[in-house]
């Protein structure tokens, strides 16, 4: 068995003496480990830093074994965040939340393409788009997981006028007219979630409320199910946000 | 092939560092074989280990005395402090003879895929050392990965408040490294901590 395809390293975990079993999430095969001999040398051991693009061919005699990786460097992404705190803080949540979320070895190529997105808004982005381009990346895996949003409508009313709010049970949008009483039992919907070309950049408010949003679906559906929490580095993330937020 | 005994001998130290089953079955040979000479000092050494090798309640390193002789030392500078992640990254650093101050051994760093959290770390002793009004610079030496790197950020973030001038480790081209060998990802840190000549 053997192929090629394009991985973005989720993390790396040391086997032996001077090997890695690393985790990619790939272009075409979904996340999917494999072995790095020789990975904890000196000379290979920047290569596979969370968030780096390679160029990958795993061979395994069998479809179900681990399989051996040999990589390429393609983008060196990490070593471009390490001096950014809330930047590195995105990349470190979203590789702990991709590790934690996705099946293995089921493939995931709208959430790879996003991945790519999300990691060209960190090194790009000016502050604080790039905590906006996090949420909208965890929208993606929710929805590839099957628990996207639906913002397409306000799930009481039918309107597609001033949405400002998810039910937490539903995941569908409602409108400020349709929460009526039930306001203070939805979660905030921040307005670059609905994807409008027109309208204010994103504040660290408005990413805090994406944040608690996506965080709430992921915590109670996509983690749950598998017995799992949201990872630490996704909360101290969200933490930095929250810390942004004036008191009101 | 062997008794039990020196069968357990070589499995034990098959699982060191830098050993394999074949490096560990000549080693345990070479101490079978020179019993005066390797095998009584290794015991007689391995034994004073045990006994006397503790943790430094200050500094987190190991030593035979506590507080280590990094800490008991008077002629080191105290308004230093330099935070490693673990044992060997102190001696590394003694080693150079470049450090006069004093060292804070993290015992790890944060790791979202072993699980470490800051809970994990020696981290409160560190805000206690830090907020002690002789220290001015706390200089964070952690290793130029992801993992290293966020540990770092938390840690500056950790002591905004105390007063001390928070650093870190220059990133960038090493002593005797020629540019077309160094990886892309060491050559842009470089580029971007350039320095006026």
């Amino acid at each position: 068995m053997e192929w090629r395809d394009a991985g973005i390293v989720l993390g790396a975990r040391q086997h032996g003496e001077s090997s890695l079993i690393v985790t990619l999430l790939t272009s075409a095969h979904g996340r999917h480990a494999g072995l790095v001999k020789g990975g904890m040398s000196k000379a290979a051991r920047g290569l596979y830093q969370p968030g780096n693009l390679l160029t990958v061919t795993w061979r395994a005699r069998l479809e179900d074994q681990l399989g051996l990786y040999a990589c390429e460097l393609a983008e060196a992404n990490a070593a471009a965040l390490l001096s950014h705190p809330g930047r590195l803080g995105a990349l470190t949540a979203a590789c702990a939340v991709a590790e934690a979320a996705l099946p293995e070895r089921q493939s995931h190529p709208l959430l790879f393409d996003a991945t790519v997105a999300l990691l060209a808004a960190l090194r790009d982005a000016p502050e604080p788009g790039y905590g906006a381009a996090y949420v909208e990346w965890e929208a993606v895996l929710l929805q590839d997981l099957g628990f996207g949003l639906d913002l397409s409508a306000c799930a009481v009313t039918g309107s597609t006028d001033d949405l400002a709010w998810v039910s937490p049970k539903t995941g569908r949008a409602v409108s400020t007219e349709g929460a009526g009483p039930w306001r203070e039992k939805l979660l905030a919907l921040p307005a670059f979630l609905l994807g409008a070309e027109e309208g204010p950049e994103p504040d660290a408010t408005a990413i805090a409320q994406g944040l608690r949003l996506t965080g709430w679906f992921l915590d109670r559906h996509a983690l749950a199910a598998q017995d799992r929490r949201l990872p630490p580095a996704r909360v101290r993330f969200a933490q930095r946000w929250t810390e942004h937020i004036p008191p009101s | 092939m062997a008794g039990p005994e020196i069968e357990r001998l070589m499995h034990i130290l098959a699982r060191l560092p830098g050993l394999g089953p074949r490096s560990a079955r000549r080693a345990a040979l070479h101490l079978i074989k020179r019993r005066e000479t390797a095998l009584d000092p290794l015991l007689a050494a391995l034994g004073e280990v045990q006994a006397k090798v503790r943790v430094c309640s200050t500094c987190g390193s190991v030593d035979t005395q506590d507080p280590c002789a990094v800490c008991a030392d008077v002629r080191r500078d105290p308004s230093v402090l330099c935070v490693v992640e673990d044992v060997d990254d102190l001696w590394a650093l003694e080693r150079t003879n470049a450090f006069p101050g004093r060292y804070h051994v993290l015992g790890g760093v944060l790791s979202a895929l072993d699980g470490v959290g800051p809970q994990d770390l020696n981290l409160g002793r560190l805000a206690t050392r830090a907020a002690d009004p002789a220290v001015k610079e706390v200089i964070l030496a952690l290793s130029a990965t992801v993992d290293g790197q966020t540990t770092a950020h938390y840690i500056a973030d950790h002591l905004k408040d105390c007063g001390v001038t928070v650093s870190g480790l220059a990133h960038g081209v090493p002593v005797g490294g020629e540019l077309d060998y160094l990886d892309d990802g060491t050559l842009s840190q470089a580029l971007r901590a350039r320095r006026p000549v």
